[in-house]
Protein backbone atom coordinates (compact mmCIF):
# COMPACT_ATOMS: atom_id res chain seq x y z
CA UNK A 1 0.00 0.00 0.00
CA UNK A 2 1.07 3.38 -0.56
CA UNK A 3 1.61 5.64 1.94
CA UNK A 4 -0.30 9.39 1.45
CA UNK A 5 2.64 11.83 0.32
CA UNK A 6 3.22 14.33 3.19
CA UNK A 7 2.32 17.31 1.21
CA UNK A 8 -1.04 15.78 -0.02
CA UNK A 9 -1.35 14.91 4.05
CA UNK A 10 -1.17 18.49 5.22
CA UNK A 11 -3.61 20.04 2.70
CA UNK A 12 -6.06 17.52 3.70
CA UNK A 13 -5.80 18.59 7.59
CA UNK A 14 -5.44 22.45 6.81
CA UNK A 15 -8.74 22.05 4.89
CA UNK A 16 -10.48 20.59 7.08
CA UNK A 17 -9.46 22.90 9.96
CA UNK A 18 -10.61 24.76 7.39
CA UNK A 19 -14.08 24.01 7.34
CA UNK A 20 -14.14 23.57 10.99
CA UNK A 21 -12.97 27.51 11.26
CA UNK A 22 -16.03 28.07 9.13
CA UNK A 23 -18.58 27.01 12.03
CA UNK A 24 -16.47 27.81 14.82
CA UNK A 25 -16.50 31.41 14.45
CA UNK A 26 -20.03 31.91 13.40
CA UNK A 27 -20.68 29.76 16.50
CA UNK A 28 -18.30 32.01 18.52
CA UNK A 29 -19.99 35.43 17.67
CA UNK A 30 -23.16 33.90 17.74
CA UNK A 31 -22.77 33.12 21.18
CA UNK A 32 -20.94 36.03 22.02
CA UNK A 33 -23.00 38.95 20.60
CA UNK A 34 -25.54 39.36 23.46
CA UNK A 35 -23.02 39.00 26.60
CA UNK A 36 -20.57 41.30 24.75
CA UNK A 37 -23.25 44.07 24.15
CA UNK A 38 -24.29 44.05 27.67
CA UNK A 39 -20.88 44.39 28.83
CA UNK A 40 -19.69 47.03 26.53
CA UNK A 41 -23.20 48.63 28.18
CA UNK A 42 -21.59 48.21 31.29
CA UNK A 43 -18.57 49.83 31.02
CA UNK A 44 -20.08 52.89 28.71
CA UNK A 45 -20.97 56.36 30.39
CA UNK A 46 -24.46 57.28 29.18
CA UNK A 47 -23.63 59.32 26.46
CA UNK A 48 -21.61 56.44 24.45
CA UNK A 49 -24.15 53.67 25.16
CA UNK A 50 -26.51 55.09 22.66
CA UNK A 51 -24.12 56.39 20.62
CA UNK A 52 -24.07 52.46 18.93
CA UNK A 53 -19.99 52.47 19.21
CA UNK A 54 -18.55 48.84 19.45
CA UNK A 55 -16.25 49.71 21.78
CA UNK A 56 -16.87 52.91 24.18
CA UNK A 57 -14.40 55.99 23.65
CA UNK A 58 -14.28 56.40 27.32
CA UNK A 59 -14.39 53.52 28.83
CA UNK A 60 -15.45 53.56 32.57
CA UNK A 61 -16.13 51.37 35.89
CA UNK A 62 -18.62 54.41 37.35
CA UNK A 63 -22.04 52.70 36.08
CA UNK A 64 -20.63 49.57 38.84
CA UNK A 65 -19.92 52.48 41.29
CA UNK A 66 -23.33 54.00 40.69
CA UNK A 67 -24.78 50.75 41.01
CA UNK A 68 -22.58 49.42 44.44
CA UNK A 69 -23.30 52.95 45.89
CA UNK A 70 -27.10 52.83 45.09
CA UNK A 71 -26.81 55.94 43.60
CA UNK A 72 -29.79 56.13 41.15
CA UNK A 73 -33.36 55.92 41.71
CA UNK A 74 -34.27 52.37 40.52
CA UNK A 75 -31.03 51.09 42.25
CA UNK A 76 -32.16 52.54 46.01
CA UNK A 77 -32.82 48.72 46.86
CA UNK A 78 -30.06 46.95 44.87
CA UNK A 79 -28.11 45.55 48.13
CA UNK A 80 -31.41 44.88 49.78
CA UNK A 81 -33.06 42.95 46.39
CA UNK A 82 -29.49 41.15 45.65
CA UNK A 83 -30.09 39.76 49.35
CA UNK A 84 -33.25 38.62 48.88
CA UNK A 85 -32.32 36.77 46.03
CA UNK A 86 -29.49 35.36 47.39
CA UNK A 87 -31.60 33.99 50.79
CA UNK A 88 -34.57 32.54 48.21
CA UNK A 89 -31.83 30.75 45.95
CA UNK A 90 -30.20 29.16 49.30
CA UNK A 91 -33.53 28.55 50.97
CA UNK A 92 -34.81 26.95 47.71
CA UNK A 93 -31.23 24.65 47.38
CA UNK A 94 -31.34 23.39 51.05
CA UNK A 95 -35.18 22.54 50.88
CA UNK A 96 -35.04 20.98 47.64
CA UNK A 97 -31.97 19.32 48.52
CA UNK A 98 -33.44 17.78 51.91
CA UNK A 99 -36.90 16.98 50.11
CA UNK A 100 -35.94 14.89 47.40
CA UNK A 101 -32.77 13.35 49.18
CA UNK A 102 -35.67 11.98 51.66
CA UNK A 103 -37.80 11.25 48.62
CA UNK A 104 -35.39 9.78 46.54
CA UNK A 105 -33.85 7.43 49.63
CA UNK A 106 -37.49 5.85 50.17
CA UNK A 107 -38.19 5.52 46.84
CA UNK A 108 -34.93 3.94 45.18
CA UNK A 109 -33.45 2.31 48.49
CA UNK A 110 -36.85 1.51 50.73
CA UNK A 111 -38.64 0.57 48.03
CA UNK A 112 -42.07 1.32 50.19
CA UNK A 113 -44.90 0.37 48.39
CA UNK A 114 -46.38 2.85 46.71
CA UNK A 115 -43.55 4.97 46.34
CA UNK A 116 -43.18 4.28 42.28
CA UNK A 117 -46.37 5.85 41.73
CA UNK A 118 -45.04 8.77 43.86
CA UNK A 119 -42.09 8.81 41.30
CA UNK A 120 -44.55 9.20 38.75
CA UNK A 121 -46.88 11.55 40.02
CA UNK A 122 -42.98 13.92 40.65
CA UNK A 123 -42.35 12.79 36.96
CA UNK A 124 -45.62 14.19 35.60
CA UNK A 125 -45.05 17.28 37.61
CA UNK A 126 -41.61 18.20 35.76
CA UNK A 127 -43.40 17.97 32.91
CA UNK A 128 -46.14 20.53 33.33
CA UNK A 129 -44.97 23.60 31.93
CA UNK A 130 -43.97 26.00 34.75
CA UNK A 131 -45.71 29.36 33.09
CA UNK A 132 -48.85 27.06 32.81
CA UNK A 133 -48.58 25.97 36.03
CA UNK A 134 -48.08 29.83 37.44
CA UNK A 135 -51.98 30.74 37.10
CA UNK A 136 -53.46 28.79 39.21
CA UNK A 137 -50.43 28.63 41.52
CA UNK A 138 -50.78 32.62 42.19
CA UNK A 139 -54.55 32.02 42.85
CA UNK A 140 -53.34 29.12 45.54
CA UNK A 141 -50.73 31.25 46.96
CA UNK A 142 -53.29 34.08 47.57
CA UNK A 143 -55.86 31.68 49.28
CA UNK A 144 -53.32 30.40 51.61
CA UNK A 145 -52.46 34.15 52.41
CA UNK A 146 -48.92 33.94 51.21
CA UNK A 147 -48.91 36.24 48.32
CA UNK A 148 -45.80 38.87 48.83
CA UNK A 149 -43.97 36.98 50.98
CA UNK A 150 -40.84 35.44 50.01
CA UNK A 151 -42.33 31.98 51.75
CA UNK A 152 -44.29 31.75 48.57
CA UNK A 153 -41.70 32.41 46.37
CA UNK A 154 -39.96 29.44 48.17
CA UNK A 155 -42.10 27.18 48.35
CA UNK A 156 -42.99 27.79 43.96
CA UNK A 157 -40.01 26.96 43.67
CA UNK A 158 -39.10 23.88 45.42
CA UNK A 159 -42.48 22.48 44.14
CA UNK A 160 -40.86 23.46 40.43
CA UNK A 161 -37.44 22.17 41.04
CA UNK A 162 -38.22 18.57 43.43
CA UNK A 163 -39.56 16.67 40.98
CA UNK A 164 -36.16 16.86 38.49
CA UNK A 165 -34.11 16.52 41.98
CA UNK A 166 -35.73 13.77 42.74
CA UNK A 167 -35.72 11.57 39.85
CA UNK A 168 -32.07 12.27 38.76
CA UNK A 169 -31.39 11.20 42.67
CA UNK A 170 -33.72 8.26 42.31
CA UNK A 171 -31.29 7.29 38.88
CA UNK A 172 -28.33 7.72 40.76
CA UNK A 173 -28.92 6.23 43.58
CA UNK A 174 -30.63 3.18 41.47
CA UNK A 175 -26.80 2.28 40.45
CA UNK A 176 -25.53 2.08 43.78
CA UNK A 177 -25.29 -1.83 45.05
CA UNK A 178 -28.01 -3.02 47.05
CA UNK A 179 -25.22 -5.04 48.83
CA UNK A 180 -24.46 -1.31 50.83
CA UNK A 181 -27.21 -1.42 52.20
CA UNK A 182 -27.56 -5.58 52.97
CA UNK A 183 -24.46 -5.22 54.97
CA UNK A 184 -24.91 -2.12 57.30
CA UNK A 185 -28.10 -3.80 58.10
CA UNK A 186 -26.18 -6.83 59.01
CA UNK A 187 -23.99 -4.85 61.31
CA UNK A 188 -27.23 -3.91 63.35
CA UNK A 189 -27.40 -0.34 61.43
CA UNK A 190 -30.97 1.87 61.65
CA UNK A 191 -32.41 2.96 58.57
CA UNK A 192 -31.46 6.92 59.51
CA UNK A 193 -27.71 5.45 59.82
CA UNK A 194 -27.96 3.65 56.61
CA UNK A 195 -29.29 7.10 55.41
CA UNK A 196 -27.14 9.25 57.13
CA UNK A 197 -23.38 7.19 56.48
CA UNK A 198 -24.01 5.27 53.91
CA UNK A 199 -26.45 6.53 51.03
CA UNK A 200 -25.74 10.61 51.98
CA UNK A 201 -21.89 10.17 51.23
CA UNK A 202 -21.67 7.93 48.49
CA UNK A 203 -24.36 10.55 46.77
CA UNK A 204 -22.26 13.28 47.75
CA UNK A 205 -21.32 14.10 43.63
CA UNK A 206 -25.22 13.76 42.71
CA UNK A 207 -26.16 16.26 45.97
CA UNK A 208 -23.70 19.28 44.37
CA UNK A 209 -25.39 18.41 41.14
CA UNK A 210 -28.89 19.15 42.26
CA UNK A 211 -28.17 21.37 45.01
CA UNK A 212 -26.77 23.60 42.61
CA UNK A 213 -29.23 23.29 39.92
CA UNK A 214 -31.60 24.07 42.45
CA UNK A 215 -29.86 27.43 43.69
CA UNK A 216 -29.35 28.06 40.08
CA UNK A 217 -32.49 27.94 39.08
CA UNK A 218 -34.39 29.94 42.23
CA UNK A 219 -31.71 32.48 41.28
CA UNK A 220 -32.77 32.93 37.37
CA UNK A 221 -36.28 32.75 38.34
CA UNK A 222 -38.26 35.42 36.80
CA UNK A 223 -41.91 34.58 36.17
CA UNK A 224 -43.21 33.79 39.79
CA UNK A 225 -41.11 36.01 41.62
CA UNK A 226 -42.58 38.74 39.27
CA UNK A 227 -46.00 37.33 40.09
CA UNK A 228 -45.55 36.53 43.73
CA UNK A 229 -43.51 39.39 44.82
CA UNK A 230 -44.95 42.90 44.62
CA UNK A 231 -43.60 45.22 47.35
CA UNK A 232 -40.37 46.98 46.46
CA UNK A 233 -38.65 45.90 49.60
CA UNK A 234 -38.89 41.84 49.00
CA UNK A 235 -38.16 41.54 45.21
CA UNK A 236 -35.58 39.89 43.56
CA UNK A 237 -32.86 41.25 41.27
CA UNK A 238 -34.44 40.00 37.91
CA UNK A 239 -38.18 41.86 38.72
CA UNK A 240 -36.44 44.42 39.72
CA UNK A 241 -34.33 44.44 36.58
CA UNK A 242 -37.46 43.99 34.36
CA UNK A 243 -39.28 47.06 36.30
CA UNK A 244 -36.44 49.18 35.12
CA UNK A 245 -38.54 48.35 31.17
CA UNK A 246 -41.44 50.57 32.76
CA UNK A 247 -40.03 53.72 32.71
CA UNK A 248 -39.82 55.60 29.28
CA UNK A 249 -36.49 57.07 30.29
CA UNK A 250 -34.84 54.03 31.44
CA UNK A 251 -30.73 54.14 32.27
CA UNK A 252 -29.96 51.07 30.16
CA UNK A 253 -26.46 51.47 30.61
CA UNK A 254 -27.35 50.52 34.49
CA UNK A 255 -29.99 48.25 33.47
CA UNK A 256 -27.02 46.42 31.74
CA UNK A 257 -24.36 47.16 34.44
CA UNK A 258 -26.67 45.35 37.40
CA UNK A 259 -28.18 42.80 34.52
CA UNK A 260 -24.20 41.87 34.63
CA UNK A 261 -23.28 42.13 38.06
CA UNK A 262 -26.83 39.77 38.40
CA UNK A 263 -25.34 37.48 35.90
CA UNK A 264 -21.81 36.40 37.38
CA UNK A 265 -23.05 34.58 40.45
CA UNK A 266 -24.90 32.16 38.58
CA UNK A 267 -22.25 31.86 35.78
CA UNK A 268 -19.37 31.33 38.62
CA UNK A 269 -21.69 28.37 39.96
CA UNK A 270 -21.93 27.07 36.91
CA UNK A 271 -18.52 26.76 35.79
CA UNK A 272 -17.42 25.96 39.19
CA UNK A 273 -19.54 22.93 39.72
CA UNK A 274 -19.40 21.96 35.78
CA UNK A 275 -17.49 18.73 36.66
CA UNK A 276 -21.02 17.67 38.55
CA UNK A 277 -23.36 19.14 36.66
CA UNK A 278 -22.15 17.62 32.98
CA UNK A 279 -22.07 14.22 34.86
CA UNK A 280 -24.80 14.35 37.38
CA UNK A 281 -27.40 15.97 35.76
CA UNK A 282 -27.27 15.40 31.72
CA UNK A 283 -26.85 11.83 32.09
CA UNK A 284 -29.72 12.09 34.07
CA UNK A 285 -31.50 14.63 31.89
CA UNK A 286 -32.65 12.23 29.06
CA UNK A 287 -31.97 8.72 29.26
CA UNK A 288 -31.67 7.19 25.88
CA UNK B 1 -37.19 -8.26 62.73
CA UNK B 2 -38.95 -11.53 63.77
CA UNK B 3 -41.57 -9.89 66.38
CA UNK B 4 -42.58 -7.14 63.37
CA UNK B 5 -43.06 -9.93 60.77
CA UNK B 6 -45.58 -12.03 62.79
CA UNK B 7 -47.12 -9.22 63.95
CA UNK B 8 -47.46 -8.44 60.38
CA UNK B 9 -49.34 -11.42 60.29
CA UNK B 10 -52.03 -10.22 62.61
CA UNK B 11 -54.60 -9.52 60.60
CA UNK B 12 -56.39 -6.16 61.57
CA UNK B 13 -53.40 -4.78 63.43
CA UNK B 14 -52.52 -1.29 63.06
CA UNK B 15 -50.78 -0.04 59.78
CA UNK B 16 -47.61 0.97 61.83
CA UNK B 17 -47.07 -2.40 63.06
CA UNK B 18 -48.03 -4.29 59.87
CA UNK B 19 -45.28 -2.12 58.49
CA UNK B 20 -41.29 -2.75 59.09
CA UNK B 21 -39.25 0.03 60.37
CA UNK B 22 -37.90 0.65 57.59
CA UNK B 23 -40.81 0.79 55.52
CA UNK B 24 -42.29 3.59 58.12
CA UNK B 25 -39.46 5.57 57.86
CA UNK B 26 -39.57 4.81 53.96
CA UNK B 27 -43.40 6.54 54.27
CA UNK B 28 -41.74 9.42 56.74
CA UNK B 29 -39.47 10.14 54.15
CA UNK B 30 -42.00 10.95 51.51
CA UNK B 31 -44.01 12.95 53.57
CA UNK B 32 -42.40 16.53 52.69
CA UNK B 33 -42.45 16.18 49.17
CA UNK B 34 -45.96 14.81 49.31
CA UNK B 35 -47.05 17.74 51.08
CA UNK B 36 -45.68 19.87 48.90
CA UNK B 37 -47.25 17.87 46.08
CA UNK B 38 -50.65 17.99 47.61
CA UNK B 39 -50.42 21.80 48.64
CA UNK B 40 -49.13 23.17 45.41
CA UNK B 41 -49.55 20.56 42.83
CA UNK B 42 -52.72 18.71 43.76
CA UNK B 43 -54.49 21.63 44.73
CA UNK B 44 -53.53 24.35 42.10
CA UNK B 45 -54.27 21.97 39.45
CA UNK B 46 -57.67 21.03 40.94
CA UNK B 47 -58.75 24.96 41.33
CA UNK B 48 -57.79 25.64 38.13
CA UNK B 49 -59.50 23.21 36.69
CA UNK B 50 -62.66 23.99 38.93
CA UNK B 51 -62.03 27.35 37.72
CA UNK B 52 -62.47 26.47 34.48
CA UNK B 53 -65.58 24.75 34.23
CA UNK B 54 -67.41 27.24 32.85
CA UNK B 55 -68.45 26.90 28.67
CA UNK B 56 -69.14 30.44 28.83
CA UNK B 57 -65.51 30.99 29.22
CA UNK B 58 -64.53 29.12 26.30
CA UNK B 59 -66.89 31.06 24.18
CA UNK B 60 -65.19 34.28 25.79
CA UNK B 61 -62.20 32.71 24.60
CA UNK B 62 -62.73 31.78 20.92
CA UNK B 63 -63.88 35.14 20.53
CA UNK B 64 -60.86 36.78 21.40
CA UNK B 65 -58.83 37.79 18.24
CA UNK B 66 -55.52 37.51 20.68
CA UNK B 67 -56.06 33.60 21.27
CA UNK B 68 -56.03 32.38 18.44
CA UNK B 69 -53.49 34.47 17.15
CA UNK B 70 -51.65 33.32 20.21
CA UNK B 71 -52.58 29.59 18.99
CA UNK B 72 -50.53 30.20 16.06
CA UNK B 73 -47.73 31.66 17.27
CA UNK B 74 -46.92 29.44 19.54
CA UNK B 75 -47.26 26.25 16.79
CA UNK B 76 -44.87 28.19 14.93
CA UNK B 77 -42.54 28.65 18.00
CA UNK B 78 -42.99 25.09 18.35
CA UNK B 79 -42.98 22.86 15.36
CA UNK B 80 -41.00 25.55 13.46
CA UNK B 81 -38.58 26.80 16.20
CA UNK B 82 -38.10 23.84 18.19
CA UNK B 83 -36.84 21.88 14.99
CA UNK B 84 -35.03 24.46 13.90
CA UNK B 85 -32.74 24.59 17.26
CA UNK B 86 -32.33 20.40 17.59
CA UNK B 87 -31.32 20.50 13.78
CA UNK B 88 -28.53 23.06 14.33
CA UNK B 89 -27.73 21.01 17.82
CA UNK B 90 -27.16 18.16 15.86
CA UNK B 91 -25.01 19.22 13.54
CA UNK B 92 -22.63 21.57 16.27
CA UNK B 93 -23.12 18.65 18.91
CA UNK B 94 -20.70 17.07 15.59
CA UNK B 95 -18.63 19.72 15.54
CA UNK B 96 -18.02 19.91 19.27
CA UNK B 97 -17.01 16.33 19.44
CA UNK B 98 -14.31 17.14 17.16
CA UNK B 99 -10.33 16.39 19.09
CA UNK B 100 -9.32 19.53 18.97
CA UNK B 101 -7.28 21.90 21.84
CA UNK B 102 -9.29 25.26 20.69
CA UNK B 103 -12.85 23.62 20.20
CA UNK B 104 -12.74 22.62 23.86
CA UNK B 105 -12.02 26.36 24.84
CA UNK B 106 -15.50 27.39 22.40
CA UNK B 107 -17.21 24.65 23.87
CA UNK B 108 -16.61 26.48 27.28
CA UNK B 109 -17.49 29.77 25.60
CA UNK B 110 -20.69 27.91 24.23
CA UNK B 111 -22.81 27.22 27.06
CA UNK B 112 -22.44 30.75 28.44
CA UNK B 113 -26.03 31.12 27.28
CA UNK B 114 -27.30 28.31 29.03
CA UNK B 115 -25.31 29.67 32.32
CA UNK B 116 -26.17 33.03 32.84
CA UNK B 117 -30.09 34.28 33.70
CA UNK B 118 -31.85 34.80 30.70
CA UNK B 119 -33.61 38.87 31.87
CA UNK B 120 -29.90 40.56 31.24
CA UNK B 121 -29.46 39.03 27.95
CA UNK B 122 -32.63 39.07 26.44
CA UNK B 123 -33.07 42.75 27.47
CA UNK B 124 -29.62 43.16 25.97
CA UNK B 125 -30.77 42.41 22.46
CA UNK B 126 -33.84 44.55 23.26
CA UNK B 127 -31.71 46.98 23.43
CA UNK B 128 -29.73 45.97 20.96
CA UNK B 129 -32.91 45.79 18.43
CA UNK B 130 -34.20 49.32 19.38
CA UNK B 131 -34.71 51.08 16.03
CA UNK B 132 -33.16 53.90 17.04
CA UNK B 133 -30.70 53.90 19.59
CA UNK B 134 -29.69 50.01 19.17
CA UNK B 135 -26.19 49.11 17.88
CA UNK B 136 -27.81 47.18 14.97
CA UNK B 137 -29.21 49.78 13.17
CA UNK B 138 -26.97 52.19 14.00
CA UNK B 139 -24.32 49.84 12.22
CA UNK B 140 -26.96 49.43 9.64
CA UNK B 141 -26.89 53.35 8.64
CA UNK B 142 -23.44 53.20 9.53
CA UNK B 143 -22.11 51.01 6.10
CA UNK B 144 -25.55 51.49 4.27
CA UNK B 145 -27.07 54.82 5.15
CA UNK B 146 -30.04 53.74 5.54
CA UNK B 147 -32.45 53.33 8.26
CA UNK B 148 -32.84 49.74 9.65
CA UNK B 149 -35.97 48.13 9.75
CA UNK B 150 -38.34 48.50 13.38
CA UNK B 151 -37.28 45.22 14.66
CA UNK B 152 -40.06 44.47 17.14
CA UNK B 153 -42.54 46.82 15.36
CA UNK B 154 -43.57 43.72 13.12
CA UNK B 155 -45.36 41.18 14.42
CA UNK B 156 -43.60 38.38 12.14
CA UNK B 157 -39.60 39.66 12.63
CA UNK B 158 -40.65 40.27 16.44
CA UNK B 159 -42.06 36.84 16.97
CA UNK B 160 -38.81 35.45 14.74
CA UNK B 161 -36.76 37.31 17.02
CA UNK B 162 -38.20 35.80 20.24
CA UNK B 163 -37.91 32.48 18.48
CA UNK B 164 -34.07 33.28 18.18
CA UNK B 165 -33.75 34.42 21.81
CA UNK B 166 -35.33 31.10 22.76
CA UNK B 167 -32.63 29.25 20.29
CA UNK B 168 -29.84 31.48 21.63
CA UNK B 169 -30.66 30.62 25.23
CA UNK B 170 -31.32 26.66 24.87
CA UNK B 171 -29.31 25.77 21.87
CA UNK B 172 -25.77 25.02 24.27
CA UNK B 173 -28.21 22.67 26.54
CA UNK B 174 -29.29 20.74 23.75
CA UNK B 175 -26.06 20.69 21.76
CA UNK B 176 -24.46 19.19 25.17
CA UNK B 177 -26.87 16.47 25.31
CA UNK B 178 -26.86 15.37 21.78
CA UNK B 179 -22.95 15.38 22.37
CA UNK B 180 -23.41 12.55 25.00
CA UNK B 181 -25.46 10.60 22.87
CA UNK B 182 -22.73 10.94 19.70
CA UNK B 183 -19.51 10.06 22.17
CA UNK B 184 -21.72 6.75 23.05
CA UNK B 185 -21.51 5.51 19.48
CA UNK B 186 -18.42 2.52 19.38
CA UNK B 187 -15.84 4.53 17.57
CA UNK B 188 -14.74 1.08 15.30
CA UNK B 189 -17.40 1.28 13.79
CA UNK B 190 -16.59 5.09 12.11
CA UNK B 191 -13.06 3.09 11.42
CA UNK B 192 -14.56 0.13 9.73
CA UNK B 193 -16.71 2.88 7.35
CA UNK B 194 -13.45 4.46 6.46
CA UNK B 195 -11.85 1.35 5.83
CA UNK B 196 -14.79 1.54 3.49
CA UNK B 197 -14.43 4.28 2.25
CA UNK B 198 -17.77 5.93 3.14
CA UNK B 199 -18.65 9.49 2.72
CA UNK B 200 -19.34 11.90 5.49
CA UNK B 201 -22.78 11.82 4.54
CA UNK B 202 -23.38 8.02 4.65
CA UNK B 203 -21.66 7.79 7.79
CA UNK B 204 -23.98 9.84 9.10
CA UNK B 205 -26.94 8.37 7.72
CA UNK B 206 -26.13 4.22 8.90
CA UNK B 207 -24.20 4.97 12.03
CA UNK B 208 -24.94 8.09 13.61
CA UNK B 209 -28.34 8.56 12.54
CA UNK B 210 -29.90 4.93 13.61
CA UNK B 211 -27.90 5.53 16.83
CA UNK B 212 -28.94 8.55 17.85
CA UNK B 213 -32.84 8.96 16.66
CA UNK B 214 -34.29 7.83 19.49
CA UNK B 215 -32.59 10.68 21.91
CA UNK B 216 -32.97 12.85 19.26
CA UNK B 217 -36.47 12.40 19.08
CA UNK B 218 -37.15 12.03 22.75
CA UNK B 219 -35.18 15.24 22.52
CA UNK B 220 -37.13 17.09 20.51
CA UNK B 221 -40.33 16.45 22.23
CA UNK B 222 -39.09 17.41 25.81
CA UNK B 223 -37.62 20.89 24.51
CA UNK B 224 -41.28 21.35 23.06
CA UNK B 225 -42.92 20.45 26.39
CA UNK B 226 -40.72 22.85 27.84
CA UNK B 227 -40.91 25.32 25.24
CA UNK B 228 -44.65 26.26 26.18
CA UNK B 229 -43.60 27.07 29.27
CA UNK B 230 -41.29 29.55 28.03
CA UNK B 231 -42.72 32.65 29.32
CA UNK B 232 -39.33 35.21 29.62
CA UNK B 233 -38.37 35.04 25.62
CA UNK B 234 -41.48 36.32 24.17
CA UNK B 235 -42.31 38.59 26.92
CA UNK B 236 -38.95 40.43 27.91
CA UNK B 237 -38.52 40.69 24.08
CA UNK B 238 -41.58 41.95 22.86
CA UNK B 239 -43.94 42.15 25.68
CA UNK B 240 -46.35 40.53 23.36
CA UNK B 241 -46.85 43.51 21.15
CA UNK B 242 -46.91 45.47 19.14
CA UNK B 243 -50.76 45.16 19.78
CA UNK B 244 -50.63 41.96 21.32
CA UNK B 245 -49.79 40.02 18.08
CA UNK B 246 -46.67 37.97 19.43
CA UNK B 247 -47.94 36.40 22.42
CA UNK B 248 -47.99 32.70 22.74
CA UNK B 249 -49.96 30.68 25.38
CA UNK B 250 -47.79 30.87 28.28
CA UNK B 251 -47.77 34.64 27.99
CA UNK B 252 -51.40 34.97 27.13
CA UNK B 253 -52.20 32.77 30.33
CA UNK B 254 -50.30 35.51 32.59
CA UNK B 255 -51.75 38.34 30.00
CA UNK B 256 -55.55 37.21 31.76
CA UNK B 257 -54.16 36.62 35.00
CA UNK B 258 -53.12 40.26 35.14
CA UNK B 259 -56.29 41.74 33.59
CA UNK B 260 -57.39 39.57 36.48
CA UNK B 261 -59.61 37.22 33.82
CA UNK B 262 -58.45 34.04 36.05
CA UNK B 263 -61.43 31.84 34.17
CA UNK B 264 -59.94 32.54 31.14
CA UNK B 265 -56.55 32.17 31.31
CA UNK B 266 -57.11 28.67 33.12
CA UNK B 267 -59.50 28.01 29.83
CA UNK B 268 -56.39 29.09 27.36
CA UNK B 269 -54.49 26.43 29.03
CA UNK B 270 -56.74 23.73 29.28
CA UNK B 271 -57.46 24.18 25.47
CA UNK B 272 -53.56 23.23 25.48
CA UNK B 273 -54.06 20.10 26.71
CA UNK B 274 -55.03 18.12 24.73
CA UNK B 275 -52.23 18.61 22.77
CA UNK B 276 -49.77 18.41 25.95
CA UNK B 277 -50.85 15.69 27.96
CA UNK B 278 -49.93 13.30 24.32
CA UNK B 279 -46.46 14.15 24.82
CA UNK B 280 -46.39 14.16 28.14
CA UNK B 281 -47.92 10.72 28.53
CA UNK B 282 -44.76 9.82 25.75
CA UNK B 283 -42.36 10.94 27.70
CA UNK B 284 -43.54 9.18 31.07
CA UNK B 285 -43.49 6.26 29.21
CA UNK B 286 -40.01 6.97 28.00
CA UNK B 287 -38.58 7.72 31.40
CA UNK B 288 -39.88 6.06 34.02
CA UNK B 289 -38.38 3.02 32.78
Amino acid sequence: MKLPGLGEFTWRDVGIEARLLLIGIPVFIWTMIPIYHMFVFAISPKEDAFSGKLWPVHPTLNNFEIVFHQKHYFLRDFWLQFGNSVFIAAAVGILTLLIATCAAFSISRLKVPGSRMVMNLALFTYFIPAAFLAVPMYRTMGNYGLLNSHLALILAMVTIASPYAIWVLKQASDKLPVELDEAAVMDGATTLQIFRLVYVPLMMPSLVAIGTYAVLLAWNEYLYAFLLLSNEKQLTLPVALGNFLAADDSPWELLMTTGFIYALPPAAVYYAFKRYMVGGLTAGAVKS
Amino acid sequence: MAITLSASDIPGAPLSARLSPPQVWGILLLVPYLLIFAAFVVYPVGYGLWLARQPSSYVALFHDPIFARAAVNTLIFLVIGINIKMLIALFLSGFFVQQRGWIKWLSVVFILPWAVPSIPTILSVRFMLNPEWGMVNQLIFKFTGEDGPNWLNDPTVALSMAIGVHIWKSLPFWTLILMTGRLAIPHDLFEAADVDGATWWQKFRFITWPSMQTLYITCTLLSMIWTLGDFNSVYLLTGGGPADLTHVLSTLGIRYLRLDQLSLAMASIVCALPFVLPLVYFMMKRLSR
